[in-house]
């Protein structure tokens, strides 16, 4: 949320700095705190192993034997918590800020439903498993999306119509989930339903190596096309007047964000609302009128991992997918926030 | 109907003759006639007209064909409740809310609805039609509530766009928590899924039976607002400068709404897309006058559901396409168009 912003000319200067040091501050304790997370979640299972123990593994020190269990069968998971918990952060960060309404996040405006039903239609109707799935999970996000900015472009394309075409998009993919489940057995159906709430099970380091190369890619893009928002941000006009290409910078943006998302659902499966709270709330935390893009990312994967830990441990009888953590979380925020910004007059 | 206090007078030009809008509603009540009788009649197993009439005269429950009948008769019986349901509560949403987007799926309503059901099933045991559909009113009106309340905060009140994208929002978190609860329940899960889709399949006479008279209580209601819906569409002040009670009226028709919402999704499921359909095509026809208006999506709301439940049994055969999935795919392209071509404000 931008804040009052001082605008007496001698302190002009000063209040940005402090912002900028806050930011870095902010980006700072969360990669601590996250590093941390990552570590507890490492450290707990079925054999307790203790954080030193855990720390000197990953840096390549067998410990007591420890280091398979670490490295082989806990680290995969843990990291792919975090990329993918970063990549659904920064995602949801630019969609929000391009669309100016906090509530336009990928989960919401139908992309990760493409990913959805693409995937339960390679699982269910053509019987694929494992790596194929994710990739027509990814094509069926980027396909989706595709067809959303097709549809909303009239002349240029502006934030409501995107959303409400979102909407729209999202009911008949829903429709298409339901229909899957409806026609296969309950066993299949219920390993689609696992999927569909997104799970980190059985994540190895095949899918870190995919996950974090696609990554690698997008993610400096995405930063470099982040430069556009804070003036898109202030009204087409003035970005305009400022030198922005305004549809050029808009599709760059959005195709980084989709890319993002998809290879995330494509992971771990649409995880609810990590991509929706990650951005409104490294906001607040970094404060000032920028847009947190590296903030955003860094609480994605933090919210990721310490709801995959809760997941995972808070329960004694059961494990749930991640999915379920982050909704239950997820959806109270939501509603506060829907009415916070509609009432500070940024709901649309 | 000569009198005409209750029209905006600007629009009255707009309006048809009487005499075309009632015969209008005979061809229309015709029609409905003409689907439930294909909905009688087709199916995965195709039945002579006569037979059916047979088993109208003479009710046989040896004979093989007379079951499928009477099964296919309850189907469709359960398809005129549910249709007339969920387009009178769009028309009645759009008209409290002056909003053109306003549909009991698009706002999150009968998620709320089938959110609430699914926990009536899987945490508290409930098994009866008449154990659940309290549940279903309960979900319905609390998203209701929450919907409109929070759409309606900030600059501008309650704007098509908040409103949608509350809805949205709210079905989006519903459907995540549906999921979770579902997931630790595989009993649920496999009756569950078959009714999520929204499907008028299997629905027998003892779900029906019990829930039909909450819809029929609903539609009676409904049929009585449209005096207080033509002046809440001049907008409040105006309304209530007519002698309107406006709080009340708006109070009275939500809660015809939801009730009308929570029984229909009790017994077909979250349906989308029914009342955006009527509602619209209703208005097309009639004008802005809301005591044509609401009889109208009274019979549309069948002709649409019965169709689109025979064209899901007729493409799909030997299976069948279920009637929300129908719905959804003819919807979405609706609403697309609409968002395109049509001004949001407009109403």
């Amino acid at each position: 949320m931008p804040t009052s912003l001082d605008t007496r000319p001698p302190t002009v200067a000063r209040t940005r700095g402090r912002k900028r040091s806050r930011s870095t501050v902010v980006s700072l304790v969360l990669t601590a705190a996250g590093f941390l997370a990552l570590c507890v979640s490492v450290s707990l299972g079925e054999v307790t192993i203790p954080l030193p123990d855990v720390v000197r593994a990953l840096f390549g020190d067998d410990a007591d034997g420890m280091s398979y269990i670490v490295t082989e069968l806990r680290l995969p998971r843990a990291l792919v918590a975090v990329l993918a918990g970063a990549a659904l952060g920064l995602s949801g960060a630019i969609f929000q800020s391009l669309v100016r309404n906090p509530l336009a996040s990928p989960d919401i405006i139908g992309i990760t439903g493409g990913a959805s039903a693409a995937a339960v239609v390679a699982l269910l109707l053509i019987g694929l498993r494992g790596f194929p799935v994710s990739l027509a999970a990814f094509a069926g996000a980027l396909a989706t999306a595709a067809a959303i900015y097709v549809l909303t472009w009239r002349k240029g394309v502006t934030g409501y119509r995107l959303v409400l075409v979102g909407v729209a998009m999202g009911a008949m993919l829903t429709s298409i989930v339901s229909y899957c489940l409806t026609r296969a057995d309950v066993y299949d159906a219920r390993e689609a339903l696992v999927w569909l709430t997104g799970s980190l099970n059985a994540k190895t380091w095949s899918t870190v190596q995919i996950l974090g190369l696609s990554l690698a890619l997008i993610v400096p893009l995405a930063l470099l096309a982040g430069r556009w928002l804070l003036p898109l941000e202030l009204g087409d006009d003035t970005a305009q007047a400022l030198g922005v290409p305004l549809e050029r910078a808009r599709m760059g943006l959005i195709v980084a964000a989709v890319a993002l998302a998809a290879a995330a659902t494509a992971a771990v499966g649409p995880v609810a609302f990590v991509a929706f709270v990650s951005g409104p709330i490294a906001r607040r935390l970094a404060g000032g009128p920028g847009i947190a893009l590296v903030p955003s990312a860094l609480v994605g994967a933090l919210v990721m991992t310490v709801s995959d830990l809760v997941a995972q441990h808070a329960f004694a009888s059961v494990q749930f997918p991640v999915g379920v953590i982050t909704a239950i979380v997820g959806a109270p925020y939501l509603l506060w926030l829907l009415a916070v910004t509609n009432r500070v007059g940024r709901g649309g | 109907m000569t009198e005409r206090t209750g029209v905006p007078s600007g629009q009255r030009r707009r309006a048809p003759a009487t005499y075309r809008l009632t015969a209008g509603l005979a061809g229309l009540a015709v029609l409905v006639l003409l689907v439930s009788v294909l909905g009688v009649v087709i199916g995965a197993r195709p039945i002579e007209l006569s037979v059916a009439l047979d088993a109208l005269r003479a009710y046989d429950p040896g004979i093989a064909e007379h079951q499928v009948i009477a099964d296919r008769a309850v189907r469709t019986l359960a398809g005129l409740l549910v249709g007339a349901a969920l387009g009178l509560a769009g028309v009645l949403m759009q008209g409290i809310t002056r909003n053109p987007l306003a549909d009991p799926g698009l706002l999150g309503i009968n998620a709320g609805a089938a959110f609430a059901v699914v926990c009536a099933i899987a945490l508290f045991g409930v098994t009866t039609a008449l154990g659940y559909v309290w549940f279903a009113f309960a979900g319905a009106l609390f998203v209701a509530v929450v919907v409109y309340v929070v759409g309606s905060l900030g600059r501008g009140g309650a704007t098509p766009v908040k409103v949608a994208l509350a809805g949205a929002a709210v079905s989006a978190a519903l459907v995540a928590l549906t999921t979770a609860v579902l997931l630790t329940d595989s009993v649920t899960f496999d009756q569950h899924r078959f009714w999520t889709v929204g499907s008028l399949a299997g629905r027998d006479w003892d779900l029906v039976a019990p829930l039909a008279p909450f819809v029929v209580a609903g539609v009676v209601a409904a049929l009585f607002l449209g005096r207080a819906l033509n002046a809440l569409s001049l907008g409040d002040d105006v309304a209530s400068g007519l002698g309107q009670r406006v709080g009340l009226a708006r109070a009275v028709t939500a809660v015809v709404a939801v009730v009308l919402c929570g029984s229909a999704t009790a017994i077909a499921g979250p349906i989308w897309f029914v009342g955006l359909f009527v509602a619209h095509l209703a208005r097309l026809v009639t004008g802005p006058d809301y005591r044509w208006i609401l009889p109208y999506s009274l019979l549309l709301g069948p002709v649409l559901v019965l169709a689109a439940d025979v064209l899901g049994r007729v493409i799909a055969q030997p299976g069948e396409l279920q009637v929300g999935i129908v719905l959804s795919l003819l919807g979405s392209p609706f609403l697309i168009l609409l968002v395109r071509y049509r001004k949001l404000s407009e109403l």
